[in-house]
């Protein structure tokens, strides 16, 4: 069964008295342990199908099952749990929390998911090491250099165990030797069995996907799958 | 999420917010501080006078009727104009009640008038001379400070002795013992054979304490022989007090001879009337004070309002990805009003705790302390205050779009 099933996804937005149709009709599914990429140029509507998967979004028409759950009908507060559940994000920016360090922006979906404090902790901890930063996790964002915090937010992204890894463009905001770090990583947590699923312009970086999605004007525009490289 | 951890999470984030913009923290808590120390200051004096006046009234007993020619609380021109013109409760119409009355436990006649006394050289400034008989010191609840009251057969024959409130005693006596000694009342000499304990207190300093009481035959030879005598009865106890006064009245009015249709031409007093008189003013008192005070709270509720919203706009950003990591509305309304009631209650702290020397400063002239009701009364206070002014700030913080909130910067 397939994780991840958009059908006849459309989704529109006023803008200025204007209609902007930033996806129309996509269908796709995606399956676990796949690890995906999909392209794009600058408003193609491809930050709008990852807002739509990462349940930031919901479609104006067209279904969305996520992990058996029909996602594109479900209230604000439900699609929040099933975020925090099933989704895990890894921003451009990073987003980690500026005031927090290390280990409570890891442990803060934890929070969210209401597990008590000492299983908490033990789960942060390990996801911090998965990452290799046990010995910067008292650190706050602003003492990491860009790689390591890239790896706090990716273990942020793990540490609920969810069904997606949801990466907008990863290594955006990073060098290329920390970008091959961070793909690296992910090329490590996919073979580990992850669903990962990278939003990206860069051909460099979307080559390292088995899978690569093009979309153009709201519509996929070609979906290939790559030989094992 | 359980809301016990949405709220432990919620103080951690507040807590770090606060420390994070120090200045701005004070500021905004400034307002909640004077808020905070105006309206403790306010509730303090107000339960300070409510108990410096219970104190003085109490020693007027609550089972004490006061049956005279005038009401103690004249409400209005006209009222008093009547009381002026009834007629005097004479000395016989006052003995034949005292036959009369059953339900009392003591009765006691009581005739006054300023006078002067002497002792040696030294006089005290105008006390109040009370001629009454040995009831008085039941019916007036008076206990002795040195020696013993009048005796029955004293007040009968009208030997010529005394007591002594406490005030004429040490302004006459000093620290001398004034037992045995002989004073000089209206040209006449007397025995001292007690002194009063002091009473204090608003009613005592200008009562009991500046008395002088002596037989009510003395009193009426030498100094007034057609007096206006009340009437003080001490209620037995297992009477009811209301009937006890319905049957004092009805037997005024016989040995006054009020006609059936005649309204009362006196007045029968008790405690209760000065308190509900005094209730009613403190009340409208304690009402305008505290909302006077509590102006400077609101003021200090619009500044937390204000700054919330400035934080919750600053912080669009991390509203954004605690939305993407799973936080839902209510951990995001929830966060935010966790962080306006913590600064109202840091403000209510240090308010309070600018208060607390102040009230012990007030606590030379009237009984007022920063009781632990007002402590908590305005720390909960305070945290209402934050929680409603960072209500709307909150409620927005929680209905933010989390793509829009993302893309902020």
């Amino acid at each position: 069964m397939s994780l991840i099933r958009l059908e006849k996804i459309t989704r529109r937005y006023q803008m200025g008295g204007e209609t902007i149709h930033a996806l129309r009709e996509v269908s796709l599914t995606i399956a676990r342990g796949e690890y995906v990429a999909i392209m794009g140029p600058s408003g193609s509507g491809k930050s709008t199908l990852m807002n739509l998967i990462g349940c930031l979004d919901t479609p104006t028409s067209g279904s969305y099952h996520l992990n058996g759950a029909d996602v594109s009908d479900m209230d604000d507060n439900e699609l929040a749990e099933v975020r925090n559940r099933e989704i895990g994000f890894v921003f451009q920016t990073f987003n980690l929390l500026a005031r927090s360090n290390a280990l409570h922006n890891v442990e803060l979906p934890l929070i969210y998911a209401g597990i008590d404090t000492d299983e908490r902790r033990r789960v942060a901890l390990e996801a911090i090491e998965s990452v290799g930063l046990t010995d910067r996790m008292h650190h706050k964002p602003n003492e990491l250099s860009g790689g390591q915090r890239q790896r706090v937010a990716v273990a942020r992204a793990l540490v609920n165990k969810p069904s997606i890894l949801l990466a907008d463009e990863p290594t955006g905001n990073l060098d290329s030797r920390t970008g091959e770090e961070i793909m690296a990583l992910f090329e490590q947590l996919s073979r580990s069995g992850n669903t990962i699923i990278v939003v990206t312009h860069e051909e460099d970086i979307a080559r390292h996907a088995r899978r690569i999605l093009r979309i153009r004007d709201g519509l996929i525009a070609s979906d290939e799958v790559q030989g094992r490289s | 999420m359980t809301l016990l951890a949405e709220i432990r999470e919620g103080l951690r984030i507040a807590l770090t917010a606060i420390r994070a913009n120090k200045l701005r923290s004070c500021l905004t808590t400034l307002g909640v501080i004077i808020g905070i120390l105006t309206v403790t200051l306010m509730g303090t004096a107000i339960e300070g006078l409510n108990r410096s006046f219970m104190q003085s009234i109490s020693s007027i007993g609550a089972d004490v009727l006061y049956a005279q020619r005038q009401d103690w609380i004249i409400r209005s021109h006209e009222e008093w104009l009547t009381m002026r013109k009834r007629r005097p409760v004479t000395v016989s119409q006052a003995e034949s009640i005292l036959r009369q009355v059953e339900f009392a436990k003591a009765i006691s006649p009581i005739a006054q008038r300023g006078g002067k006394i002497q002792y040696q050289d030294r006089d005290t400034l105008s006390p109040a001379i009370v001629g009454t008989t040995d009831q008085y010191a039941i019916s007036a609840g008076v206990s002795l400070n040195a020696g013993r009251f009048i005796t029955s057969s004293e007040s009968e024959g009208g030997r010529p002795v005394c007591v002594l409130g406490a005030t004429v005693a040490t302004n006459l006596f000093k620290s001398e013992s004034a037992i045995g000694a002989r004073v000089k009342i209206a040209g006449r000499n007397f025995d001292v054979v007690g002194v009063l304990e002091p009473v204090g207190g608003l009613f005592g300093e200008g009562g009991v304490d500046s008395q002088i009481v002596i037989p009510l035959n003395q009193f009426l030879t030498l100094l007034d022989n057609n007096p206006d005598v009340s009437l003080q009865v001490k209620v037995a106890s297992g009477e009811g007090l209301e009937e006890a006064r319905e049957e004092l009245r009805a037997i005024m009015r016989k040995v006054r001879q009020v006609k059936p249709s005649d309204p009362d031409d006196f007045s029968i007093n008790q405690q209760d009337q000065i308190v509900s008189a005094f209730r009613q003013v403190a009340g409208t008192i304690a009402a305008v004070g505290l909302f006077i005070t509590g102006l400077s709270l609101f003021v200090g509720g619009i500044g937390i309002m204000n700054i919330m919203f400035v934080s919750v706009a600053e912080r669009t950003k991390e509203i954004g990805i605690r939305k993407a990591i799973g936080a839902k509305h209510r951990t995001i309304l929830i966060q935010f009003l966790i962080e306006a009631a913590a600064i109202c209650v840091l403000g209510g702290l240090i308010g309070l705790a600018l208060a607390w020397p102040i009230t012990l400063i007030m606590a030379k002239v009237m009984p007022s302390t920063l009781s632990p009701t007002i402590v908590c009364l305005a720390l909960v206070v305070a945290a209402l205050t934050g929680i409603i002014s960072g209500f709307l700030p909150a409620w927005r913080a929680a209905r933010m779009n989390p793509v829009d909130a993302l893309r902020s910067e």
